[in-house]
């Protein structure tokens, strides 16, 4: 995909994501919309899958480590051809399978059910390990948030990444600097990030998680990394796409109220139009970066 | 004379014979291979032995990352840390998304001894079998112990196995027709008077306190219970109609395990039938030689006999 096409796609994900939390009246935007760039470049023009054959042995997988993201999850796979975009309608819906954290069993294309934090990036170095077990080439992404590193099993796999030489393992932190209480910053200090992982032994990409070019850079140099995992470090902001979810821990999971969700879905449907423009017209230049706030600084 | 050897000691034995037949068989331990037995394995096998270190939770999830892979994982520490540290891990990581891991705690119950109440684990069935489709496995020697490696190596799906510490004699192998099917007791000797349901070392125990209980003129049934979940209905059941008052030993807990499930069971069967639970009385261990921790606790044959006792009172 182009980068206006990733652009169009990721705010497609978004209007989508925000019709399945408006609708059951629950869900995590925050952190969905700061990660849906980075999924959205991963799935559209990094992973090697197919969509009609969601087990392939030799796939690239994808853990969800902070696994309430599936607004961002669920629009991404359906947008990729896992399954119809109609399904999304049954998040969170005692009718549907839809769970309101990825799971694995019923959602196709979910690699692994995940949902309670820290524990997603444990599977993705089981899978990297079995993948240099079978001698299969395939790699292994994990999403984490920055919130998510305060728990121990994030640096204990880390350590273990590390000794088994997993550079088929690519973690991305997206680091949009809130968690629900408050600005990580303040509820857990746990910069800096680049240090720590480097001091775990992994290779640190710095990264603007909402700069197209820069996320299939990072992913490139991730790929291009021998005897050691990588990690990329990006810096992104939480409600990334709608004005006024922009920089809030107020919408790690809360859903709109009516006004709300009329005024995102207008904003969404403005990127929307202006990026469906073809490429070189006014409208499509500027929808990109219309509206963006600076992230948190990691460094 | 029948051989003697503790679980886990056959237990490392049979995993390691069964490499070859089961290239997918993947093990892991966090840094007490030399415990669990998993050694053996991973010294004929190294490149499918990954020792993650002092880092239960992350082994666990790590074994799931592996079972999605197609991989068949059985991840090692002791039962205290593989079931009580990393319980969460194996609910989410494991049993959840139904992946096919097998967690096995070794050094199970008080006959850890010395160690003490940190590392004496009284609780594992009772967590273990609470989680949606987790099976629960204790056997108790070392031939039923080899036969289970094998089951479970063919059963698809997450489960808990124990394994003791101590060496323990052999009690299942002169058993005619014994075989072991998970999910099925096994009755290892006839009695009309009372039944025990026996799990883990404490089935050594049962058959001890039942010779006892011979010469006083009391039958007493022993059935090995070696699985905790899913829980034998029928031959608990059988044993309720036929003696008419049970007894349930474990060297655990007497709260969520063997004597939970089968109060379970025989409760919501309407049989009015007595079950005594012998096993931890709700209270933590302490250090000690394995088995004058067990003697102080009852966990012995005259601890059986007693509560054979109450359940024949209570029988009337």
């Amino acid at each position: 995909m182009t980068h206006q096409e990733l652009a169009l796609t990721a705010a497609r994900a978004r209007l989508l994501g925000l019709e399945m939390v408006y609708r059951a009246a629950s869900g995590h935007l925050g952190g969905s919309y700061s990660a849906l760039d980075l999924l959205t470049v991963l799935y559209q023009n990094v992973m090697r899958v197919d969509p009609q054959d969601p087990q392939a042995p030799g796939r690239d997988r994808f853990v969800l480590s902070k696994g309430h993201c599936t607004p961002a999850l669920y629009p991404t796979l359906a947008l990729r051809g896992y399954f119809p975009v109609d399904e999304l309608g049954q998040f969170r819906s005692i009718r549907g399978h839809l769970s309101g954290h990825a799971e694995m069993r019923h959602v196709r294309g979910v690699d692994m059910s995940t949902g309670s934090l820290g524990q997603g990036v444990s599977a993705a170095v089981g899978m990297a390990l079995a993948g240099k077990l079978d001698g299969l080439g395939y790699r292994v992404y994990a999403m984490l948030g920055d919130g998510e590193v305060e728990e121990g099993q994030v640096w204990e796999a880390a350590m273990a990444a590390a000794k088994f030489q997993l550079d088929n393992l690519c973690a991305i932190v997206d680091v949009n600097g809130l968690q629900i209480d408050g600005p990580t910053a303040e509820v857990m200090p746990s910069e800096p990030l680049d240090q720590k992982w480097a001091a775990f032994g992994w290779h640190v990409i710095p990264c603007d998680g909402h700069d197209y070019a820069a996320i299939e850079a990072a992913y490139a140099q991730a790929a291009a990394v021998r005897g050691q995992p990588s990690v990329i470090l990006a810096r992104t902001v939480k409600g990334k796409g709608v004005s006024f979810m922009e920089g809030s821990a107020g919408w790690h999971g809360k859903a709109p109220n009516d006004q709300q969700y009329q005024q995102a879905k207008a904003e969404l449907e403005g990127q929307i139009a202006a990026l469906s423009q073809p490429a070189g017209q006014p409208g499509a230049a500027q929808a990109a970066p219309a509206e963006r706030k600076e992230g948190k600084a990691y460094v | 004379m029948s051989e003697t050897i503790a679980t886990r000691a056959a237990y490392g034995q049979a995993l390691a014979a069964l490499g070859e037949e089961y290239p997918d068989l993947v093990v892991l331990d966090a840094d007490l291979s030399g415990s669990t037995m998993s050694k053996q394995f991973a010294d004929a096998y190294p490149h499918r032995f990954f020792n993650v270190g002092i880092a239960e939770a992350n082994m666990t999830g790590i074994a799931a990352g592996l079972a999605t892979c197609g991989k068949r994982p059985f991840l090692h520490s002791f039962a205290m840390f593989a079931a009580g540290r990393a319980w969460e891990q194996v609910r989410n990581s494991i049993a959840y998304p139904r992946l096919n891991v097998k967690v096995v705690g070794s050094h199970g119950g008080l006959s850890v001894g010395e160690d003490g109440a940190t590392h004496q684990c009284i609780e594992d069935y009772a967590i273990m079998r609470a989680i949606p489709g987790m099976a629960v496995v204790s056997p108790c020697d070392g031939p039923s112990m080899r036969l289970a490696v094998r089951a479970l190596l063919d059963y698809d799906g997450p489960a808990y196995l124990r394994l003791g510490r101590l060496a323990v004699e052999s009690v299942t192998d002169g058993i005619p027709g014994y075989r072991f099917e998970l999910g099925r007791g096994f009755q290892l000797r006839e009695g009309r008077d009372v039944t025990v349901l026996a799990t883990g070392m404490m089935v050594q125990e049962a058959l001890q306190a039942a010779q006892a209980l011979d010469a006083e003129g009391i039958g007493v049934r022993v059935i090995d219970m070696h699985t905790i979940k899913p829980l034998d209905e029928e031959i608990v059941l059988k044993a309720a109609r036929e003696t008419g008052a049970l007894v349930t030993s474990e060297e655990a807990t007497v709260l969520g395990g063997l004597g939970s499930a089968v109060c379970e069971c025989v409760a919501g069967s309407g049989l009015p039938v007595p079950v005594v639970r012998h096993g931890v009385q709700d209270v933590f261990g302490r250090s000690g030689a394995a088995r004058d921790v067990l003697a102080a606790y009852g966990l012995t044959a005259d601890g059986i006999r007693e509560s054979v006792k109450r359940a024949l009172a209570l029988k009337g």
